[in-house]
């Protein structure tokens, strides 16, 4: 069932939100001991939740848009109920004082949250092998990754677990997840979703968002977190999300560029499958035919983005995650001293790809290396906002492929960073300039796993994504038919 | 091809960021660290004369709130998570006498 047919049958009374709510803590009791979709499930919490929006359905009280709907909740987004680890080590045991403002609007709206599901360790990977608790696999194929770092998210809605989740995307990580998982996964414009509460990674390019099963399930979901928060000061005054009201427009007379950067032009993407890239172009073509007007279309830069990301991203990161000393919440390891103490403890609550982040971040900010790599990859993102600005004068969406593969073979790209950092190619030039994206499902690969393709909007331009991910969705779901 | 890192700078780079590394974890990180700032060697060598960085999506400026007391974070759920605490405070191993 989707979310729009169960927040359907909830306020109609057909169905109480207990009964969806059990039959969903039943799959995930069944199921997750395979998947590990999940680090907590708070079974009693969330029947106490859907019993009391049963009991404003009885008595008549309104009910919010997604009454009775489970939902899975990132573990990097903090919970006042539960704990909130980051699948870190460090922060096993934090109990946030505060819930996130995203965690909030969506119990307000009636989503019920199941739990907090598995990640990379402070969201630095892209399969959830990193997480400190063991990985997740992907429900289509348990060999097999769900992507990263919302791998737990993506994994909840594709296994039917919940058909909504949220997670966070830094540099591709609810939308790449989605691609392997077959499910919707969207990044907001920069400033357009709270962060308050979300765990910092790296602050200039997190964003919250949501996935979930089909395209008008994200966008309702989208429509609820989505509005200023006066407790996040990147927050964008004035943002009123509309992106229900866009799905049924069509893109008749629409403007889409096939990113040739990045499907393909020239061999510019290291590793990009030929089903994943036929898939893109049956996806141009599919836009084509409902009336869009599709060129290919030149940015440049993009084929920069990824070494600024793995600057910027790790320079931010080695900064946030400076709090992490042990004196205020989270790990603490005993020593005779405080500087010992903090030296301990990081040591011990961090794990391999977390280290490896801040020694990177705190060697592109050391004295000496500042100017020849942090100062140049913030150049980099000033030369990819000029080079996006200039082709969105000609057009109003871009299209790519949301990530360069399938989903790969659980460690199978652990041993060596970059060939696991390669796969955040597609996503990453969305972070950097704080642009609205999505990834949708469309068809398989040569090994039936699925496909995601990307749908790339100028900032604010949110709506647009939703739109052009439905006419996908709408084709992809009759081929299959 | 030219050593982008040396051992000696990933320990002093450990040091920096408040973390101890084995011989084995210098070894690996030397090796993974330089191959990553090999790849990152694209923008190093990037001519950007003239261009102006961006360090930020959003064209920020200062957000105050109205100057108003509010209720914040009551202090003992926040010091609940502390490893430490006496009268109120966060408690530490001293930190006079320490290593530099």
């Amino acid at each position: 069932m989707t979310a729009a047919d169960i927040a359907a049958a909830v306020r109609s009374g057909e169905r109480s939100a207990l009964e969806v709510v059990n039959e969903h803590l039943g799959m995930i009791e069944a199921q997750d001991l395979k998947v590990h979709a999940f680090n907590l499930v708070n079974a009693e919490n969330a029947r106490a939740e859907a019993a009391q929006i049963d009991a404003r359905v009885a008595a008549g009280e309104p009910v919010g848009p997604l009454a009775g709907v489970p939902l899975a909740t990132k573990d990097n987004l903090c919970t006042k109920d539960l704990p909130t680890t980051c699948s870190s080590k460090m922060l096993e045991n934090y109990h946030p004082p505060y819930d996130a403002t995203v965690v909030s609007l969506l119990r307000a709206a009636g989503a019920v949250s199941l739990g907090k599901t598995n990640l990379d360790e402070f969201a630095m990977g892209s399969s959830t092998e990193h997480s400190a608790f063991g990985p997740t696999r992907n429900p289509h194929d348990l060999s097999r990754v769900p992507g990263g770092s919302s791998g737990g998210s993506a994994a909840s809605v594709a296994a039917g677990f919940t058909p909504i989740a949220v997670g966070s995307d830094t540099g591709g990580s609810i939308r790449q997840p989605a691609a392997f998982c077959g499910v919707v996964g969207m990044k907001p414009t920069y400033g357009a979703v709270s962060r308050y509460g979300l765990i910092a990674f790296a602050s200039s390019l997190d964003q919250v968002g949501p996935l979930a099963s089909n395209v008008a399930d994200a966008a309702a979901v989208f429509d609820v977190i989505a509005g200023h928060d006066r407790r996040d000061t990147t927050s964008i005054q004035g943002f009123i999300p509309a992106a229900q009201a866009a799905l049924n427009l069509g893109v008749d007379g629409l403007r889409v560029g096939v990113l040739q950067e990045l499907s393909g032009g020239g061999g510019s993407v290291p590793g990009l499958a030929v089903d994943v890239l036929a898939r893109t172009r049956e996806a141009a073509e599919v836009l084509a035919a409902a009336g869009a007007r599709v060129e290919e279309v030149s940015v440049p830069s993009c084929t920069l983005g990824l070494s600024a990301y793995y600057i910027v991203a790790p320079a931010e990161a080695s900064s946030n995650l400076a709090r992490y000393d042990g004196v205020r919440y989270g790990a603490r390891v005993d020593a005779p001293t405080a500087s010992e103490m903090t030296t301990a403890t990081r040591t011990a609550g961090f794990g391999a790809e977390v280290k490896r982040r801040i020694m990177l971040g705190t060697y592109a900010l050391s004295a000496g290396y500042y100017e020849a790599f942090y100062g140049k990859a913030l150049k980099v993102r000033t030369m990819m906002l000029n080079d996006f600005a200039r082709v969105y004068k000609d057009f109003d969406v871009l299209l790519t492929p949301t990530a360069p593969t399938t989903a790969f073979e659980l460690g199978t790209r652990m041993t060596d960073p970059l060939t696991m950092y390669v796969n955040d190619v597609c996503t990453i030039p969305s972070n950097l300039t704080g642009h609205p994206a999505i990834s949708v499902p469309f068809g398989l690969g040569d090994d039936n796993l699925p496909v995601g393709v990307q749908v790339l909007a100028p900032a604010t331009h949110d709506t647009q994504t939703f739109r052009v991910a439905a006419v996908l969705e709408a084709a992809a779901q009759e081929a299959r038919l | 091809m030219a050593q982008r890192i040396t051992r000696d700078e990933v320990v002093h780079v450990a040091r920096l960021a408040c973390l101890t590394l084995t011989e084995e974890e210098v070894d690996r990180f030397t090796q993974q660290l330089g191959a990553i700032l090999l790849h990152a060697a694209d923008i190093e060598s990037l001519d950007v004369i003239g261009v102006e960085p961006t360090a930020h999506p959003l064209p920020l400026c200062n957000v105050m709130r109205a100057d108003v007391v509010e209720r914040s974070l009551n202090p003992d759920a926040v010091l609940a998570q502390a490893p430490e605490v006496r009268d109120g405070q966060f408690l530490v191993p001293p930190v006079l006498g320490d290593q530099p």
